[in-house]
């Protein structure tokens, strides 16, 4: 009996490996930077660039930031969302504008909404790579005690924006008991 | 005349621009030492974007700005471990080509050893029962065994 049965056992826990590995994208991966605070930054913002912001800045509201470049292509296809998002909630929403030239991001901004209360331009990438950066767009949910709750790698759908950005939002500004 | 100087020209052109594309920035280091550990961590760390690459490998902009990282933090003086702990807090143990021993690695780590204790028990399960089938075949009862000598006598005696 055993002899027909092994193999079988053997095969589902195959069929089971592989349907999780098919859901398992291997680009994503785990940032160490859930539950720790922002990394420490001040960086000039893209549209006054005499102005700087700094980490310090975010805190006591529940913000996202956004990480974009002009030359992304897959930002192109967030933007509309974070517009819509912009136009339809008080949330803060960052831009962390990448490894860009400021006069292709202000055009781009231009040309397709600005849906950021700020863009801080950083053009050497340098915070970037303190934010863990590897495949722009990203978005991280920041909470009022400048803590960084969630990390979207590459860009958001609309899904993502119902089932976790905004829920987990609002669980973040619910006031604290 | 003009062809064979354009043909030489474009010679040149084309062995001297490779040698200038894989001609990457060019780091200064203070001793051997530097720029052995500064090989070595390259060596050992994994790009992001094309994650079968390591930093040394990766043509990536993100690879790039990274071999910067390292190649500053050792002029400045950082140990590799504090290099590499630069890069994890960022990273994550992802970065790393040597996973570090622990709970969510366990798998792995001892999966494959796991794997080849698994095979061998089955291999060894296998060779037993063959054993067994085979050493069961060939038994004779006295009768057979007597037929059987009667057989293989037969002929040649009768040949002879």
């Amino acid at each position: 009996m055993i002899r027909y049965t092994l193999p079988l056992v053997i095969f589902i826990g195959l069929v089971f490996l592989f349907v999780f590995g098919l859901h398992n994208d291997p680009r994503l991966v785990p940032s160490p930077l859930i539950d720790k605070p922002v990394p420490a930054f001040e960086l000039p913002l893209l549209h006054k660039p005499e102005l700087t912001l700094r980490s310090e800045d975010l805190l006591g509201q529940v913000t996202l930031i956004n990480v974009w470049a002009s030359w992304c292509v897959s930002c192109r296809a967030e933007h509309p969302l974070l517009v819509d998002l912009a136009g339809s909630s008080d949330i803060k929403i960052y831009g962390l504008n990448y490894k860009d030239e400021r006069d292709d991001a202000l055009m781009w901004l231009e040309q397709l909404g600005n849906p950021y209360a700020e863009s801080i331009f950083d053009q050497q990438g340098r915070v970037g790579i303190d934010f863990g950066v590897y495949g722009v767009p990203e978005t991280f949910v920041v909470d009022r005690n400048g803590i960084i709750r969630y990390k979207q790698i590459g860009p958001i759908t609309e899904e993502d924006l119902k089932t976790k950005i905004l829920p987990l939002v609002e669980q973040l500004k619910a006031p604290v008991t | 005349m003009k062809v064979s100087i354009r043909s030489l020209l474009l010679l040149l052109l084309l062995t001297t621009s490779t040698v200038l594309h894989s001609e990457d920035t060019v780091y200064k280091f203070k001793d051997d030492l530097q720029e052995q550990r500064y090989q070595d961590l390259i060596n050992e760390l994994r790009c992001l974007v094309c994650q079968n690459q390591t930093l040394a490998d990766s043509n990536a902009e993100l690879a790039q700005d990274l071999r910067h990282e390292v190649y500053e933090m050792i002029v400045k003086g950082g140990s590799d471990d504090t290099i590499i702990e630069f890069l994890v807090n960022r990273y994550g143990d992802f970065v790393l080509y040597r996973p570090p021993l622990k709970q969510t690695t366990w798998i792995l780590w001892f999966g494959p050893l796991l794997m080849m204790v698994f095979a061998l028990f089955a291999a060894f399960r296998i060779i037993i029962n063959r054993k067994a089938e085979n050493s069961g075949m060939p038994v004779l009862s006295d009768e057979e065994r007597k037929k059987l000598a009667d057989l293989l006598n037969q002929p040649e005696a009768g040949g002879s």
